[in-house]
């Protein structure tokens, strides 16, 4: 009998026509026409003291965007907006909404349909956009300088924010685009027509901003420098070290992190050319485990099965994403631990798994029993974290405070131990959305801008 | 099941639901279809005098609301525009093809005795079964002295009333223009020229909107545009008035009334019967959806007569009336306030600010362990309504009555009133 061990890995690219890849990666939620907008539009209720604004992590007046988009007020409603989240366009996007806004819309409560709010700030914020229309003006010059570190959503929305006060912002990006996750880290289908260095090049447009490509915290800057250099310094670095399985053949070939096949999917101009296994094992339960497994899915893998230690209710990934894993073919199965990565020949050919149970006490435990799932890929999707040793620069764990998991211990301003040191997005933690990220940008710039101007 | 039968002073329909004299009603191609659908009647659109008028492209405006299509409608289209004796053929053919139906022809020509003879003799010649004269079109017309610019005048309706009466032995219903500061001044004109009945109204005048990029009104016609007829859902409310006063005016007995103005379904039927209507025109309803409407109008109309008990459309004609009174004989002790289901409320707020903002302040915005509440302070509320009125729950927020229903009291006894009638010794 041939047994999986005897079949090598199938790892390839090119498994798709050339239209099943256009059609797999396009706009997985087409945009709402004037017309669909409009019906959506009406039926916003203009609530008073509104349950969605309070549920928007950047507070977004949603009544008011959307009575403007129902008068045909376009850019007003791209405005407001955008006065509050920079990055309303990629939040239209990627945003669960399901578990923010329109899950307090007082619609949903009324017949469980909320209005569509996304969608619709997708649509005003889509208009500006199409029409290259940059609504905000810079304060005159100021002559002060604020260093930002990491040009993804909490740095690009500090930089923004100060530097419309007339502040002179330089943000220093160790990879060659701006825009940190949502040009690496988001699933392709959801940011298509390049959007996220669209957003980026009109955050830039308003002026006041330079950005110096290349530059790692650590390596090619310091902290200390920084702030000798600059009247304050914002830390929006993000993650810096991925979760590992620690368990048996964590080095096969075939073994690797989900973010870094998300980032080189997304970076890919071809997905043809992409190799990907025809089956896949993806190990975790958040929206990182969900963007893997479907983009494995729709680059033509045969079998992708999501493996998640706990229950539906407890993964991190919305039931909306589950949702959408799951018609797109993907497996999700719960209640599992890895035990072993099983290779032959130094390839992955299985994944040992152990059932899970919550014990007596409510504690996750494992039962003994064992199953296997063949696997040519397995993607490690179980979190990431911020390792202050990971930065290399000598005495910055000790020249700031951390919380007990490593992220920077912040104040409500962002502000960090050091007076004119800033942090925000998920170096400091919090519900890991490009929405809450950008609220921490644009509050530590409020912050900065008072030390600033001592106002 | 309730028999919707209908004799309107003479003219037998098998229902009370008629098409209004309007596009629907131009040719015997849509009036075939029309009361093969199952309309009761038709009043055919307007004849005129030979040669026909000339009408323009672009005729029509709408307003839409929040997303519902033609809440309100205008028009700039004049009388039928073909030769009158193609329409008197084509009349004659229709009833005799549905003899069981009303056929009644709308009439308007020059205030001249003459002109009306001449066109009374031609139409009873169809066998139609009533004439209508055509007093209220508001555009067009009206500036070659015809339309409303006769239903204006009370002398003149009631001259071209006994005109026809004279030279007829058709039924007359006269078309009432709601353009007009009393509508009691034409109805009791149509009655000394001894009409047997009104309709009304005819449409409004309006400007419908206004094309911003061309800076004109709409319908636009090669950058201009006219005032037009506003008819269609939003003009009910205006409608029903009129026609209630009529019904209750004691010089007006004894004439009947066809109800019209924006009635699209049973209830809008309903209402107008209740206010002494007894029959009803549609028009906008059918331009909008065609004419299979009509099935719903007569099915709803039957299905709630039988909840009610009414065994035909006389038995709850007018019966409205004695309670639609002047605001001085309203009852000053009457007290409700509103009520807020908590199951229910959404938390939209809506209540709170209209209160807050716009009237007494009597609604509290409160958040308890962080969720919101919404209650009424009874002490300051005074029953307003508008706190139901924006609510998007439907029962949610209901007026409960509080007063003590001890004594009726109107302003003709009330101690604010300097002019009120002391109670008798």
């Amino acid at each position: 009998m041939t047994s999986v061990m005897d079949v090598p890995a199938d790892i390839a690219p090119g498994r798709l026509s050339p239209r099943e890849y256009e059609v797999n990666f396009d706009d997985a939620t087409p945009p709402l026409n004037r017309k669909q907008a409009l019906i959506e539009a009406a039926r916003c209720y203009f609530c008073y003291d509104a349950p969605c604004m309070e549920a928007c992590p950047t507070g977004i007046d949603i009544p008011s965007f959307i009575r403007k988009i129902a008068t045909d007020n376009v850019k007003g409603a791209a405005v407001t907006i955008l006065e509050e989240n920079i990055m309303g366009g990629t939040c239209a996007r990627v945003c669960p909404t399901e578990i923010l806004c329109e899950q307090a819309c007082v619609r949903t409560a009324q017949e469980h349909k909320p209005v569509t709010i996304g969608a619709l700030q997708r649509y005003a914020t889509d208009w500006l956009f199409d029409r290259e229309i940059q609504p905000f003006t810079r304060a005159e010059p100021t002559g002060r300088k604020v260093a930002v570190v990491g040009a993804g959503p909490a740095g690009l929305s500090c930089a923004h924010a100060l530097a419309l006060h007339g502040h002179d912002v330089t943000v220093f990006e160790m990879q060659p685009k701006a825009g940190g996750l949502n040009e690496y880290g988001i699933a392709a289908y959801k940011m298509t027509n390049d959007f996220a260095q669209r957003e980026v090049d009109f955050i830039l447009s308003a002026g006041g901003i330079t950005v110096e490509y290349g530059k790692a915290l650590g390596r090619d800057i310091t902290l200390a420098q920084l702030r000798a250099d600059y009247d304050a310094v914002f830390l929006g670095i993000g993650h810096n070290a991925v979760n590992a399985l620690r368990i048996a053949g964590e080095d096969l070939a075939g073994v690797s992190n989900a973010v870094d096949f998300i980032a080189a999917l997304r970076q890919a101009p071809d997905k043809s050319a992409l190799p990907v296994g025809r089956k896949i094992v993806v190990i975790g339960g958040g929206n990182t485990a969900i963007d893997v497994a479907t983009q494995s899915k729709r680059l033509g893998a045969e079998d992708v099965t999501i493996v998640y230690r706990r229950g539906p209710e407890s993964m991190s990934a919305t039931g909306a994403e589950q949702e959408w894993a799951q018609t797109n073919g993907v497996r999700i199965k719960y209640w599992a631990q890895p035990r072993t990565l099983v290779g032959s020949g130094g390839s992955l050919r299985e994944v040992e798994f152990e059932y899970t149970v919550l014990d007596e006490a409510g504690r996750l435990a494992g039962t003994g029993e064992v199953f296997r799932v063949p696997a040519d890929m397995v993607f490690k999707a179980i979190g990431q974290s911020f390792v202050p040793s990971a930065v290399g620069e000598e005495g910055f764990a000790e020249i700031l405070e951390f919380q007990p998991d490593g992220r920077f211990a912040v104040n409500e301003d962002r502000q960090t131990s050091l007076a004119n040191v800033f942090a925000g997005g998920d170096c400091i933690g919090g519900i890991d959305l490009t929405v809450s990220a950008v609220q921490d940008g644009k509050v530590a710039a409020r912050a900065i801008h008072r030390l600033l101007t001592g106002s | 099941m309730a028999n919707l039968v209908s004799n309107f002073v003479g003219i037998r329909s098998p229902n009370p639901f008629w098409l209004a004299s309007a596009p629907p009603t131009d040719k015997e191609y849509n009036v075939v279809r029309a009361f093969r659908a199952g309309w009761g009647g038709v009043v055919w659109k307007t004849l005129g005098e030979d040669p026909p008028v000339v009408n323009v492209s672009s005729r029509y405006g709408a307003f839409s609301y929040n997303g519902t299509r033609v809440a309100g409608f205008n028009n700039i289209e004049l009388i039928t525009d073909r030769p009158l004796d193609i329409n008197l053929q084509e009349i004659k053919s229709v009833k005799r093809q549905f003899p069981d139906r009303a056929v009644v022809v709308s009439l308007m020509v020059p205030c001249e005795e003459e002109s009306w003879k001449r066109i009374l003799a031609q139409v009873e010649d169809t066998g139609a079964d009533g004439i209508e004269l055509n007093f209220g079109c508001p555009h067009g017309m009206s500036e070659r002295g015809m339309g409303s610019a006769v239903g204006q005048v009370p002398e003149y309706v009631e001259m071209v009333t006994r005109w026809c009466k004279q030279h007829s032995r058709m039924p007359v219903i006269v078309k009432l223009t709601p353009n007009i500061t009393n509508i009691l001044g034409p109805a009791r004109a149509a009655k000394r020229g001894g009409a047997d009945a009104v309709s009304l109204i005819n449409t409004i005048q309006s400007i419908m909107s206004v094309d911003l990029d061309v800076m004109a009104p709409t319908p636009v016609v090669d950058g201009k545009g006219t005032h037009g007829g506003y008819c269609g859902p939003a003009v009910k409310p205006i409608a029903m008035r009129m026609v209630a006063d009529i019904a209750r005016d004691p010089e007006c007995q004894g004439m009947a009334i066809s109800g019209i103005g924006g009635i699209s379904n049973w209830r809008d039927a309903a209402e107008f019967i209740s206010l002494g209507a007894s029959t009803v025109q549609v028009c906008t309803a059918a331009m909008h959806h065609g004419f299979r409407i009509v099935e719903e109008m007569a099915d709803g109309l039957s299905n709630w007569m039988d909840g009610k008990g009414f065994g035909d459309v006389k038995a709850f004609t007018g019966m409205a009336i004695p309670n639609y009174v002047h605001w001085e004989d309203l009852n000053l002790n009457y007290k409700i306030v509103a009520k807020i289901d908590q199951d229910t409320c959404i938390k939209c707020g809506l209540c709170h600010i209209a209160c807050e903002d716009t009237s007494h302040q009597s609604i509290a915005a409160l958040r308890i362990d962080g969720g919101r509440r919404y209650e009424v302070i009874e002490e300051e509320c005074v029953g307003c309504n508008l706190c139901m009125h924006v609510c998007p729950v439907e029962d949610c927020i209901t007026m409960e009555r509080l007063d003590d229903g001890s004594s009726y009291m109107t302003w003709k006894e009330h101690s604010n009133n300097p002019m009120r009638r002391e109670a008798a010794e």
